[in-house]
């Protein structure tokens, strides 16, 4: 990685220099200081992650328990506990919402990099402000609407309110991808008289596969750990699993070893799919803006 | 930050790719075809809600009583505006936001400084670092609710015992403080991982010739890098700043907006509004002025968003 980023190679052997200078004792201390703060922002998600392997007895203790016998004993009882159902609403909400904003913003995409159709700008701009709208604005409306249409505590009600919350950061994401490719690539296409639905499919959606795999890792990312909506727009049917989470602030509130194994179920998904996207994480965070 | 010297917003006064000529008004709709889906789409779920909150805010409505409605004009803003509730809420806001943004952006500096350095795991100090964002924040507030600010057994208290600390209830001795800890530890990887990536954008050629000409690494740091991180920065800030006004999930879980209101933000006023006392009217009077407020921040973003986009497209 380190040899790869330069490309010329007066600019391979200055970033050689200086990477060459930067070996010296001091990038010791910058390693321990590093590590230190790593394990610091770590150390919560651990405990949470080691809690739940723990009995109610060893959660809360003073001092803290580190040594133990893991067990299942919380994990199993989350599932006594109908969290199943919840699991099954997040992965509907989050899978469905992905493949809705895939499918919608993929040609929004290709029509303001590719084909820039007029007034392409204001089209970008436009879908970046509405993610900058605040919740709080539409959720009343929202509300309203789906009791009306008889869409409250419906999973594909909430599906398209992610799909909505997410469209901008995949149109930015795909619109960057699309950005990358070689112009030479599509204008051959097109004089060989492909036709749109055949240049998107033959040619621009296999050179954009990985792009599209990450910008829909970031959007499942943002579903599954959406908490707002989730708890306004659902109550017993289309619950996702934060909302199974609230039920630990009150009742439960004391039993600290379930509630860290089910914390950990909750977060455990899109952790590792944050560290496998970890690469297009900036782009996303950053809606495209930033590579 | 915000000063008056950033460019007018180049991006809303598109300059038009020259159209060939031979395109009849049918082509182009079928050149704009692919768009429409995805802008109908993000009309009908942003702003047509937007319109109807509008809409609302100047009706008098109660869900709990049906038929209640009735026009009210600016009588919702005035209740809203005089609400000692509202304006707590507004204060509350204000500071959260800000002490999380500077917080978090100071130590996501410091961090992506480190990591910008080579040293033994850096891939792996990196994701360890990321986690908390990652981590579902309705999960990760439990998490700080209990095992960490817990009085008697939270981890907190424990760690901090050796300075004299002693059985702090932090949720409600130290509301704010607390709220805005689990925010920073959430934030922070946000920010490190913005300016990270401006850092890494930067030219070698340029730090060399900084070291050639004798500037040592304080001066090169305040002198070359920090004004080229400075569109970063500004970037991370005001994306930031949009995402922790709405800080909603760890209000909810850690302290339900008390002790009393003093963690009340807007979102979690407004919440209350519509949702507990089910007054619709003031609850979107509260929205449309959050919405205004925010599309303040929304537009220098924007602006900022429009000069990185220019110069990767020049």
């Amino acid at each position: 990685m380190t040899t790869m980023v330069a490309t010329a190679p007066a600019e391979r052997a200055a970033a050689t220099r200086r990477r060459g200078a930067r070996f010296r004792p001091g990038n010791i201390g910058v390693g321990i200081a590093a590590w230190v703060a790593a394990l610091a922002f770590f150390f919560p998600v651990l405990w949470m992650f080691l809690t739940g392997f723990k009995q109610e007895s060893q959660a809360s203790t003073d001092p803290p328990t580190i040594f133990f016998t893991p067990t299942l004993d919380q994990f199993r009882s989350i599932f006594a506990r109908d969290f199943a159902p919840y699991l099954i609403n997040s992965l509907t909400a989050s899978v469905m919402s992905t493949i809705f904003v895939i499918m919608l913003a993929t040609p929004a995409a290709y029509a303001l990099s590719v084909a820039k159709v007029g007034r392409w700008r204001d089209a970008l701009f436009f879908f970046l402000s509405t993610r900058m709208m605040p919740a709080v604005a539409s959720i009343l409306p929202l509300y309203i609407l789906a009791t009306n249409i008889g869409m409250l505590d419906n999973i594909t009600m909430l599906s398209l309110v992610y799909t909505a919350m997410n469209l901008p950061i995949a149109v930015w994401m795909i619109r960057s991808f699309l950005a990358e490719l070689p112009r030479e690539v599509l204008e051959a296409a097109r004089i060989d008289g492909a036709s749109l639905g055949t240049e998107m499919r033959r040619i621009i959606l296999p050179m954009i596969a990985p792009g599209l795999a990450a910008t829909a890792l970031i959007c499942m990312i943002f579903a599954w750990n959406e908490f707002f909506f989730a708890v306004s727009l659902t109550s017993t049917r289309a619950a996702t699993v934060p909302v199974f989470l609230v039920g630990f602030i009150t009742s439960e509130g004391l039993f600290w070893a379930r509630l860290s194994a089910a914390s950990t179920m909750a977060a455990l998904p899109v952790i590792l799919a944050g560290w496998v996207a970890q690469k297009w994480l900036v782009r996303g965070l950053s809606l495209g803006a930033v590579k | 930050m915000l000063t008056p010297s950033l460019p007018a917003p180049t991006a809303t006064k598109p300059r038009q790719p020259p159209a060939p000529r031979t395109l009849t008004a049918g082509e182009r709709w079928r050149l704009r075809a692919p768009l429409l889906p995805a802008l109908v789409f993000a009309i009908a779920l942003t702003q047509v809600p937007f319109l109807l909150t509008l809409y609302y805010s100047v009706q008098s409505q109660n869900l709990l009583r049906p038929g209640s409605k009735e026009f009210v004009g600016l009588a919702n803003y005035g209740k809203v505006f005089t609400d000692e509730l509202f304006r707590n809420a507004v204060f509350n806001t204000v500071t959260l936001t800000a002490s999380t943004v500077i917080l978090s952006m100071l130590l996501g500096i410091g961090l992506a400084v480190l990591l910008d350095k080579k040293f033994l795991g850096r891939s792996v100090v990196r994701t360890l670092l990321i986690t908390p964002f990652l981590v579902m924040p309705a999960a990760a507030a439990l998490l700080w609710k209990t095992s960490m600010f817990n009085p008697v057994f939270g981890l907190v208290n424990w760690m901090l015992s050796p300075f004299g600390v002693d059985n702090v209830d932090w949720a409600s001795r130290y509301p704010m403080p607390a709220i805005v800890g689990v925010l920073v530890w959430q934030w922070t990887p946000f920010m490190m991982l913005i300016v990270l990536a401006g850092l890494q954008s930067q030219s070698p050629e340029v730090l060399e010739a900084a070291k050639v000409d004798g500037a040592n690494a304080w001066q090169t740091f305040r002198r070359v890098t920090l004004p080229h991180l400075r569109q970063f920065i500004e970037l991370a800030i005001l994306l930031g700043s949009i995402f922790i006004v709405q800080t909603f999930d760890a209000i909810f879980m850690i302290t339900q907006g008390g002790p009393g209101q003093a963690t009340t933000n807007l979102p979690y006023f407004i919440y209350q509004q519509a949702f507990r006392a089910f007054d619709v009217g003031e609850a979107a009077a509260a929205g449309v002025i959050v919405v205004v407020a925010t599309i303040t921040i929304a537009m220098v973003a924007l602006r900022v968003i429009s000069n990185l986009f220019t110069e990767e497209s020049a």
